[in-house]
């Protein structure tokens, strides 16, 4: 599969220190497919104008095409267009639920469940509104294998979080939560909840309805589409409550110099000329990943996270961080050999992959590290790939004297 | 070995890692009268120094550090070559003078892992400086 697909990415042909690009920095951001390109570029060579506010043809154009992006990201997690906002990214998806939501719902003493293993984006906020509202945080932890101890999990529920947010794969250890089954006994416990699919969005078929979450989360940029677009999909009841993030042109319905009323959502949500092109570039990753199909696309990540780790335990002096069952990525450290100078001797084979802690301080904490490696795989990558990477750590070791 | 092929490759001589695996200097002045700590916040290496000044030479100077060979290394071989230096010189430096130290060439991704002993060490003289 990934052989025909590399095609489609013009990057993948692009030469790094004279070797052939093996990109496996794809947890960080996605390579962008040729279709992915072409949408953005045609949609300014041909329809912009701005959208919502012309009886022009060109903006009645680019409404559509817009609007039309909305169907298409609703559609592929199983939602409807009025509960899909666009956003910058996740991160931004986040912070307007916990400034709105948050700080409408959350009193003194109000409990946020989160868990050990999020990335900052799905923590500062959080922390940000205990602070500013005076709530508490529990964080949910994991075992030796790098799962949520779902024990723990039921244990906060039974102290009536309002709040509940956790990822659906963890972006360092690579671990698949059961956020069906979260969610749920969220739901019994009375809290709403919000899950975090930045990982997941591109190597799962996500289904908002079968989860049954509140909100959820993803950028763009990871998931083949472009940089600076993202989607929050809300329940409609609880985005029609909440009140709007933040304010100014075309998220109003009427404006008198003392007061304005809002608009219907999404729209309430969304403040200012949104990013059109970005979200019709989005709707073209979305149609890119649906010419394989998601079944298929997961199929091929996780069959290559299993050869990764497969060849990567034969690599002396590797630990792995987290369990066997996971998909996308592969985090680890060598013995002897700090992360960043793995990634930049790794570098000078065309080799891209991440070091550092992967903005997930606390779960490197927790275990006992500052930083690990990252090699993590989309649709495009290969097996070779993975040969390559091997092979590149065992040269790490010889630099190195070991 | 290439310098073009393998540019990243040409940072780890044997010094360096030397530097890296017995670092001179590590560990914290007792009486230190200046004291700092950063981190780099790209990749999260870490830096603390304490030093030891007396009539404005730096007397003693010891570093504590968790992070990457680069940085660990250059620290180790700037705390090194200041013992005995005058503070106003060692202020004076600049990142070419401390970048020299290490004697081989460093990629512009890792300029900062490099020079972040460096920056602990200005602060942690600015410190002192403050005390006075
Ligand atoms: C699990 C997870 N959550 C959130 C984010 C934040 O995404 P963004 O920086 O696009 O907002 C990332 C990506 O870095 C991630 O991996």
């Amino acid at each position: 599969m990934a052989k025909e697909v590399g095609k489609d990415f013009p990057i993948l042909s692009r030469k790094v220190h004279g070797k052939r690009l093996v990109y496996l920095d794809s947890a960080a951001t996605s390579q962008k497919p040729e279709s992915v390109l072409d949408a953005e570029r045609a949609y300014y060579e041909t329809m912009n104008a701005n959208v919502h506010r012309g009886v022009h043809t060109l903006s009645a154009e680019a409404t559509e095409a817009y609007e039309n992006a909305r169907k298409k990201v609703a559609a592929f997690i199983n939602s409807s267009p009025e509960e899909i906002i666009f956003t910058r990214n996740a991160t931004e998806g986040i912070n307007l639920v916990s400034k709105t939501f948050g700080m409408a719902n959350l009193k003194r003493g109000d409990l946020i469940v989160l868990t050990v293993m999020e990335h900052h984006s799905n923590i500062v906020p959080w922390q940000q509104l205990a602070n500013e509202r005076g709530a508490l945080l529990a964080f949910v932890d994991i075992d030796g294998r790098g799962v949520l101890d779902q024990q723990q999990y039921l244990s906060f529920l039974k102290k009536k979080p309002k709040i509940v947010v956790f990822t659906q794969i963890s972006n360092v250890l690579g671990t698949l939560n059961p956020v069906k089954e979260m969610t749920r006994r969220a739901h019994d416990a009375g809290a709403v909840v919000l899950v975090d699919a930045c990982q997941s969005v591109s190597h799962t078929a996500i289904d908002v309805k079968d989860i049954g979450c509140d909100f959820l989360v993803f950028s763009g940029h990871k998931m083949l589409g472009p940089t600076g677009i993202g989607a929050l999909y809300g329940r409609k009841e609880l985005l029609e409550h909440m009140p709007p993030f933040l304010v100014g042109g075309d998220m109003i319905r009427e404006v008198t110099l003392s007061k304005s009323t809002w608009n219907d959502v999404p729209h309430k949500f969304e403040a200012g000329t949104p990013n059109v092109a970005g979200a019709i570039g989005l709707a073209a990753a979305v149609d890119y990943l649906q010419t394989y199909g998601m079944d298929k696309v997961a199929g091929h990540v996780r069959t290559l996270t299993d050869y990764a780790l497969r060849q990567l335990k034969k690599v002396p002096g590797i630990s792995i961080l987290g369990s066997d069952d996971r998909i996308g990525l592969v985090s680890f450290v060598m013995e002897g050999i700090p992360p960043h100078d793995v990634a930049s001797i790794l570098d000078d084979h065309g080799v891209a992959v991440r070091s550092g802690h992967h903005c997930a301080m606390p779960l490197h904490a927790r275990l006992g590290l500052e930083s690990s490696v990252r090699a993590s795989f989309q649709i495009y990558n290969t097996k070779e790939d993975i040969d390559v990477l091997v092979d590149a750590l065992l040269h790490c070791r010889k630099v190195f004297g070991l | 070995m290439n310098n073009k092929t393998f540019p990243n490759e040409q940072m780890y001589q044997e010094i360096i890692l030397d530097h890296f695996r017995n670092p001179k200097n590590s560990g914290v002045v007792k009486n230190a009268n200046g004291h700092a700590h950063d981190v780099n916040t790209a990749c999260g290496d870490e830096v603390g120094i304490t030093l030891l000044v007396k009539k404005d030479i730096i007397k003693d100077v010891k570093f504590d550090g968790k992070g990457c060979a680069i940085s660990i290394a250059a620290t180790s071989m700037l705390t090194e070559n200041i013992i005995g230096n005058k503070v106003a010189d060692v202020i004076a430096m600049d990142k070419q003078e401390v970048l020299d130290l290490l004697g081989v060439p460093i990629s512009g991704m890792r300029l900062k892992c490099a020079l972040l002993g460096f920056k602990v060490l200005k602060m942690a003289i600015v410190e002192y400086e403050g005390k006075k």
